[in-house]
């Protein structure tokens, strides 16, 4: 095994062409866990902690361009906070300090795991990936990116850049189901925002991300209608029946919460 | 691979294998043993350090990660002759049982006091919630804190 530690953006985007069996470690925080547990035998690793490029963030056009490896505690503070508080809901939630100082954003859309924390408020706010290969940058909504479980759009050449997304303007927030506060995969999760438009993504209840959307006038029907597109399973962490029923209950308050 | 890491402040060599953790590193090529392995997967927080000033679990960190980086280990908060503030207190308060977490809780309570001079039990419930103890029930790991804070532990 090879360890490739590229010093800038052009030269990690000329060894991802060359190595595409080399595996990219951001934060590590997923990639670890299969290396000491003797799960993940990668041919190589491509080390992406020393492209300052990924770490940056800027106002792009009149949104934000959020570099990939952008940490959750990054998400969780200062303007970007202000500007995106359902995603900085959905980060403060995710494991312990010492995980959010280390976990980012592209790491989470490239695991594409459905318990994926950052995912759900990224759909809602109608997020697009940026990925980038040596051939040229392309954009894709997270939606799309996400195409299955643990699956994603990205080409053997590319590596995932930037996120570009719009402040919502408007009330939204992120809640969570697990069993406790802290280190916990969500049994469920949901991000909602209610402007003229209102707008839902759940986490741990379908295999690839979904929007739910739906008139203001219909806040009444709307926590039915976003349980109704869910297609959860029974699994270690709870069954199809709960997750359906707790994805509504969440809705409800949700809305309650962005309402008020 | 070869990789130079400074650990607590001292520039130092290791070989390592590339797909190793800077915690194994740590402990079985750079002689720094004090931070500990108990899950190697992010979940206890024993192997907590700082890696150029942040709190981060050593098992999570791929020691070619940390080439040309600082790290700070339990071994550099304090000395045997003088405690680091926080050792004092959890020292005192009886905040160390079988001591297999201590390492780890100290330096995510000394990263905490430096942010947070006096931080709520909200503040310190969050920030050790990365750190499990199967011994003491926190109550008096929570009451070490508190006394180090109450010293100016963080000043
Ligand atoms: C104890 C613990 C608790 C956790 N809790 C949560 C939680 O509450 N919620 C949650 O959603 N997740 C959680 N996770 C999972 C993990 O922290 C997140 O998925 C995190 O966002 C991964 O980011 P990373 O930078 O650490 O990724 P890495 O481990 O570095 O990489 C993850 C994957 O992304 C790929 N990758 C990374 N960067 C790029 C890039 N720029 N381009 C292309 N591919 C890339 C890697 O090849 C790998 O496949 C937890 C993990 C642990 C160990
Ligand atoms: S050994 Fe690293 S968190 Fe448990
Ligand atoms: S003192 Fe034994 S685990 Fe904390």
């Amino acid at each position: 095994m090879d360890v490739l530690t590229p010093r800038s953006l052009s030269e990690a985007l000329a060894l991802r062409e060359a190595h595409p069996e080399a595996l990219p470690i951001q934060g590590g925080t997923d990639v670890m866990v299969g290396l000491n547990f003797d799960r993940a035998h990668p041919a190589a690793l491509l080390n992406l902690n020393e492209v300052v490029e990924l770490r940056e963030w800027a106002p792009s056009g009149d949104g934000y361009r959020i570099g990939a490896g952008v940490t959750y505690a990054e998400m969780m503070s200062g303007p970007l906070a202000a500007e995106f508080p359902a995603l900085a809901e959905a980060s403060r939630t995710v494991g312990s300090p010492q995980i959010r100082n280390r976990g980012t954003i592209g790491g989470n859309l490239a695991t594409a795991s459905p318990a994926g924390d950052s995912i759900p408020p990224l759909v809602v706010a109608g997020a697009e990936v940026e990925c980038t290969s040596v051939r040229g940058a392309r954009r894709i909504p997270v939606a799309d990116f996400v195409t299955g479980v643990k699956r994603n759009a990205l080409a053997a050449d590319e590596l995932i850049t930037a996120i570009h997304l719009r402040p919502s303007g408007v009330a939204e927030t992120f809640l969570k189901v697990g069993p406790r506060n802290a280190m916990v995969i969500a049994v469920c999760s949901l991000a909602v925002s209610a402007g003229d438009e209102l707008r839902a993504a759940f986490g741990s209840a379908s295999p690839r991300p979904v929007l739910v959307t739906a008139p203001r006038g219909e806040a009444a029907t709307f926590p039915a209608q976003v349980a109704a597109a869910a297609s959860p399973i029974d699994d270690v962490r709870g069954t199809a029946t709960y997750r359906r029923h707790a994805i509504e209950v969440l809705t409800r308050r949700a809305l309650e919460r962005c309402l008020a | 691979m070869r990789i130079n890491v400074r650990v607590n402040g001292v520039p130092s060599e290791a070989d390592c294998w590339e797909g190793e953790s800077l915690l194994f590193a740590l402990r079985e090529k750079l002689g720094f043993p004090g931070s500990k392995n108990a899950c190697e997967q992010g979940e206890c927080g024993s192997c907590s350090v700082l890696l150029d000033g942040v709190l981060v679990c050593a098992c999570l960190v791929l020691a070619a990660q940390a080439d040309g980086h600082d790290v700070t280990t339990i071994e550099g908060l304090g000395t045997e002759e003088e405690l680091h503030p926080v050792q004092a207190a959890f020292v005192e308060t009886g905040a160390v049982q079988c001591g297999f977490c201590t390492p780890g809780l100290v330096v995510a309570a000394a990263d905490l006091l430096e942010r947070v001079s006096d931080p709520s039990d909200d503040e310190i419930r969050e920030a050790l919630s990365g750190n499990l103890c199967r011994c003491t029930g926190y109550v008096k790991i929570f009451e070490a804190v508190r006394l180090a804070a109450s010293r100016g532990a963080g000043a």
